[in-house]
């Protein structure tokens, strides 16, 4: 039974990348990055986690800010805020699926302080982010002291709270190709009452060709299973077709085909349960894409 | 009633402005030089034999100042009481003990096992993980109908069977009138257990003069003075050298209403180490060691005739009462449950069985309606219930059973006595706002286009302003349930008022306030209403079950009544006219048809210290005391209407509309009545849409967080359309029934109503709550099922 109190921990906060690295290394793996805190500091005052040290990193500057790269993609810091997403122009503009996903993120509070960064890396089974970073195909991006690399969403999520970042690694940002003319993203959800985390969350991005043919699906599944998931046997129905309601009807029938088996069966859902509301919100999320791509 | 203006009236809550910038005072915000702080061991296990506890490592930790151990206090602590035993003849009821730290057994998650004192909260809570308890863990029952079943652990020795009282009570012959009726329907209704969650935790700091040897305690309750005598009575500390504060309270729901183990412990701990102590509840402390609500399993069987006359009402519960009997605990289920039964319904016949069972859960006691809530639960589900059997429209069945309205007492057969009631009256005034027809219409042409709508109906009544101490006493109260009040006036005119009801949100300060204006004519701002504190005011009940202002309000107006009448007595001494003579009005005594001769308030108040030109015989001073003893409860009552619309696809269920008019006699502020009405809607929808708490059978609570249990916020409803009829109560001068519950007892039974309306074509006739996404699909998928099933077989018989 615990008291709301951590256990003790050092604290800092470093002005540059490197340094949070470098302070990972020292702590040996027994430090964590604080972005928002929302997901970490709760389970530190369960004493679920009881790391040595707490890196904060907040005064990185680098890691902040929303902008345009130079083939009219988006570049996300990985210490903006849920609410910076939800007013940004550019990700309203580019990539609707991010904002929507954010604006559906548990109340005002936390989205005034939990980071796009910080849902990434923490990975819950439950999150918004991670099944739209699935769908518009994030490019993840991380640093270490010595070194950069990029991390497909594809090969990103790998398990319950785990991911493909190493231990002394610092998320930095994300980035994602715009939606253009006959494109569309979308995001909807089966929230938790309590938690407003998803029991079923499905991220979709369509794109469609002048004559409605779809010339590109992908779809994220967070909520249903141990980590976000790409749905891609539902994808497959979709490319090459024109999406009426029956083709539709018939990717979601195959939507989160990939967590058979692996479906969550806890006090709020069952798996039989989560498995059908997989199948509706992945023909909804689908619906309101390719709406959004035709507009 | 009254000479001034303000009853009625929606005067702005005088609490607010300190507690909106910050600047109230609950007991986290209090602080004392020297200060300790205490953090609390508690059982992991939901049923385990402590084998041994070790707490050298924890002693021994930096920062730790001393630990205790329920053998350690066991000289100082007694067992903790139940404040409220049924007659033991007639129910067999045991109450075991009790021990604030738990000694041989832990009888459920969060059951304190020892108490860690230390320099700082981080210095107490790091030394807990460092109590080594040597725990052997036993089966463990959490269903109240399982653990009555042979072979189940045993939760007490001395309660075999984990029975806690064998409760019956009942009216006409049922089984008679069940005989002869054209219809019997039977349905088993489950009302789940909830987990109040005031804003506030619980808190306490206590403070220890060896010198006077007087103990104060500071704690975050809705009873101070019964915490005081309990406290006494427990420790054998003096109660004379015992004050009790409840500083301000941030919510309470009736989960504050006890005297907790922590009470005890904080005291005896401040008094054994003569230093200050504090001890503040986590929220996750608080899901497992504050008491829960409701939990019932009732079978529950409705007879009348085809055309529509209820004759009878049969209930058997199982009420869940969790590791050891709270200190009302016993009240809730049966009192206050088995006496409600008759609804606002004139049938005559009424079976109530209700047995009291312990469980390895969180002991369950009052939450807000208490006992109130599951009565009207199963009589409003019921009669919907009864009025599909019959095919009857759900409306045309309840006016034809309804009590004829009445102002000066109803009799009813399970021998309780209606003050005033206008059932019809109040379905009328709903149905203003909401057009039946026209809804039926709407659902019809919803559910072509696929949509499921329903509309759900409670026409409830409760029981409140608790109560005649004498019908309590025989029925097994451990204390009087009266209200007192002293009404002080000061030289200069300005008055404060002492009250032993214990707000904890209600805006009593205001709401008392607008009394003593109205009746003395003095400004509010000139009224100081004080409480919550047993050395500032002399014996009080507190609040709970819509009292404060129905037995509390009328101690007031009493104290009120004897402080004009002196100060009439000092006015007609001055203008040199009989007191009979002087009339009050404004804050002015005057004497009718002459006009020259009148004194203001503050000169009569001055007279009365000044004390220079008295009557002869009369004492200086103007105070007054009194005690206000109820001779009834009073009984409000109304009609809510909710209309919901269900996911098909999903189970997502919503709250379309809300429609509530309640009769809660007179109002003295509507503001806070509409508030204290809107609160209790959003916990009765709570509890019907989302709210639950699950334990595992081993005992573990599945749901103990907010982030697992599903506390409503305002995003899941809609306006609600309030609204009043008034009928005033005979049983207290104001009229004024009592408005904390009416939300929380009328609202669960509307909205699962208004679900199973949504699906009856469908072929559903209940639903149990919470109306999750999960159970509404399953439901509609079982629903469809079991037709197309249907239909094939019909098909298969036509071939």
């Amino acid at each position: 039974m615990t008291t709301g109190v951590t256990d003790p921990f050092a604290y800092h906060a470093p002005a540059t990348v490197r340094e949070a690295s470098q302070a990972l290394s020292r702590y040996r793996g027994d430090a964590k990055l604080l972005a928002g805190g929302h997901s970490l500091i709760p389970m530190m005052k369960l004493r679920i986690a009881s790391p040595q040290a707490i890196v904060d990193l907040r005064n990185i500057d680098d890691l902040k800010g929303i902008s345009e790269t130079d083939d009219g993609g988006l570049m996300i810091g990985s210490m903006t805020t849920y609410h910076e997403l939800i007013t940004s122009d550019l990700v309203n503009s580019k990539a609707q699926a991010i904002s929507e996903a954010a604006a559906q993120v548990a109340d005002t509070q936390v989205r005034n302080w939990g980071t796009i960064g910080g849902s990434l890396a923490h990975a819950d089974p439950a999150g918004d982010l991670p099944a739209v970073a699935v769908a518009l195909d994030f490019q993840i991006h991380a640093s270490s002291a010595r070194s950069d690399r990029t991390i497909s969403c594809d090969r990103f999520f790998r398990g319950y709270l785990e991911t493909a970042l190493r231990a002394n690694e610092v998320l930095t940002g994300v980035s994602c190709a715009a939606s253009g003319d006959g494109s569309g993203s979308a995001y909807v959800k089966l929230a938790n009452k309590a938690s407003h985390y998803a029991i079923v969350g499905v991220a979709a991005a369509i794109s469609i060709d002048a004559g409605g043919m779809c010339t590109a699906a992908r779809i994220g599944i967070t909520g249903a299973g141990p980590h976000a998931v790409r749905s891609r046997r539902a994808e497959r129905i979709l490319v090459g077709k024109e999406l009426t309601s029956n083709v539709i009807a018939r990717a979601a029938q195959r939507g989160g085909a990939e967590l058979a088996g692996l479906f969550n069966d806890d006090v709020h859902a069952s798996a039989e349960y989560r498995e059908a509301m997989t199948k509706v919100y992945t023909e909804r999320a689908i619906a309101l894409a390719m709406e959004r791509a035709s507009g | 009633m009254t000479t001034g203006t303000l009853i009625g009236q929606e005067v702005k809550r005088v609490e607010d402005q300190a507690l909106i910038t910050g600047r109230g005072q609950y007991v986290d915000d209090l602080r004392l030089p020297g200060l300790l702080h205490i953090a609390i061991v508690r059982s992991p296990y939901g049923h385990a034999k402590i084998n041994n506890i070790d707490v050298s490592a924890a002693a021994n930790a930096p920062g730790v100042v001393a630990v205790f151990t329920g053998a350690d206090l066991s000289e100082q602590l007694g067992s903790l009481p139940a404040g409220w035993l049924l007659d033991e003849e007639a129910t067999g009821m045991k109450a075991p003990e009790h021990p604030p730290l738990a000694i041989e057994k832990v009888r459920y998650v969060g059951d304190a096992v020892a108490a860690v004192v230390g320099s700082s909260p981080a210095a107490a809570s790091d030394a807990v993980a460092l109590v080594e308890v040597d725990y052997e863990p036993l089966d463990a029952v959490t269903d109240a109908e399982q653990a009555t079943a042979d072979g189940a652990p045993v939760v007490h020795d001395d309660a075999p069977g984990n029975l806690a009282f064998d409760w019956a009570v009942g009216a006409g012959d049922y089984d008679a009138a069940a005989a002869e009726a054209d219809v019997v329907v039977s349905e088993r209704i489950v009302n789940q257990r909830l987990i109040p969650n005031p804003m506030e935790a619980r808190g306490i700091m206590a403070d220890y003069n060896a010198g006077t040897e007087q103990l104060t305690i500071w704690t975050s309750t809705q009873i101070p003075h019964l915490v005081r005598l309990l406290f006494a009575l427990v420790t054998g500390h003096p109660e004379h050298k015992v004050r009790v504060i409840a500083p301000d309270v941030g919510g309470g729901f009736g989960c504050k209403l006890y005297l907790y183990a922590e009470e005890v412990i904080c005291g005896i701990i401040a008094k054994n180490l003569e230093r200050p102590v504090k001890w503040i509840e986590s929220r996750t402390e608080n899901y497992v060691a504050t008491t829960h609500g409701r939990d019932h399993i009732a079978d529950a069987e409705i007879c009348g005739t085809s055309d529509g006359i209820v004759t009878g009402l049969k209930v058997h519960v199982y009420a869940n009462l969790g590791g050891y009997l709270s200190t009302f605990a016993p009240a809730i289920p049966t009192i206050l449950f088995g006496l409600m039964l008759g609804g606002c319904y004139k049938f005559e016949n009424l079976s109530c069985q209700v047995k009291g069972v312990f469980t390895n859960t969180t002991p369950v006691d009052a939450y807000r309606g208490a006992g109130r809530p599951e009565a009207t639960y199963v009589v409003e589900r019921m009669m919907e219930r009864y009025a599909h059997e019959i095919g009857r429209d759900v409306l045309g069945v309840r006016r034809r059973n309804f009590v004829r309205p009445f102002k000066r007492g109803h009799d009813m057969p399970i021998g309780v006595t209606y003050d005033s009631g206008n059932y019809q009256g109040a379905l009328a005034a709903a149905l203003d706002k909401f057009d039946y027809q026209a809804f039926r219409q709407e659902q019809r042409d919803a559910r072509r286009e696929g949509r499921l709508l329903g509309v759900g109906f409670s026409t409830y009544i409760e029981i409140c302003g608790m109560a005649p101490s004498a019908v309590a006493g025989a029925l097994g109260a451990g204390a009087g349930l009266w209200e007192s009040s002293t009404v002080r006036v000061h030289p200069t005119g300005t008055v404060t008022v002492f009250t032993g009801t214990s707000p904890h949100g209600q805006g009593h300060e205001t709401t008392l306030a607008q009394i003593t204006s109205s009746r003395l004519g003095v400004p509010m701002q000139n009224i100081e209403v004080v409480h919550g504190d047993t050395e500032r005011h002399q014996f009080g009940t507190g609040t709970f079950g819509s009292r404060s202002l129905a037995v509390g309000g009328q101690a007031l107006m009493m104290s009120l009544d004897k402080v004009i009448e002196k100060a009439k007595k000092i006015a007609a001494h001055e203008m040199g006219v009989d007191a009979k003579q002087v009339r009050f009005e404004n804050g002015t005594f005057y004497v009718e048809d002459i006009q020259e001769r009148e004194i203001p308030w503050g000169d009569v108040a001055l007279g009365a210290y000044w004390a220079k030109n008295l009557p002869d015989g009369l004492e200086p001073g103007l105070e007054a005391v009194s005690f206000f003893d109820p001779q009834n409860f009073t009984w409000p009552f109304g009609t809510h209407i909710a209309v919901i619309e269900i996911d098909e696809v999903t189970g997502e269920t919503k709250l379309n509309r809300y429609v509530a008019i309640d009769d809660v006699g007179n109002v003295i502020n509507p503001m806070i009545v509409d508030g204290m009405v809107h609160g209790g809607i959003a916990q009765g929808v709570g509890q019907a849409l989302q709210e639950c708490a699950v334990y595992s059978d081993d005992g573990q609570l599945l749901t103990g967080s907010m982030m697992d249990y599903a506390v409503p916020t305002a995003e899941d409803f809609p306006t609600f359309e309030t609204g009043r009829t008034v009928t005033p109560t005979t049983v207290n001068a104001l009229g004024a029934k009592g408005a904390g519950e009416t939300g929380t007892i009328a609202a669960s039974p509307a909205v699962v109503n208004a679900a199973v309306d949504a699906l009856k074509h469908l072929g559903v006739k209940h639903l149990n709550m919470p109306l999750s996404p999960e159970r509404m699909w399953r439901t509609i998928q079982d629903a469809k099922e079991e037709r197309r099933a249907r239909r094939s077989a019909a098909a298969r018989r036509g071939n």
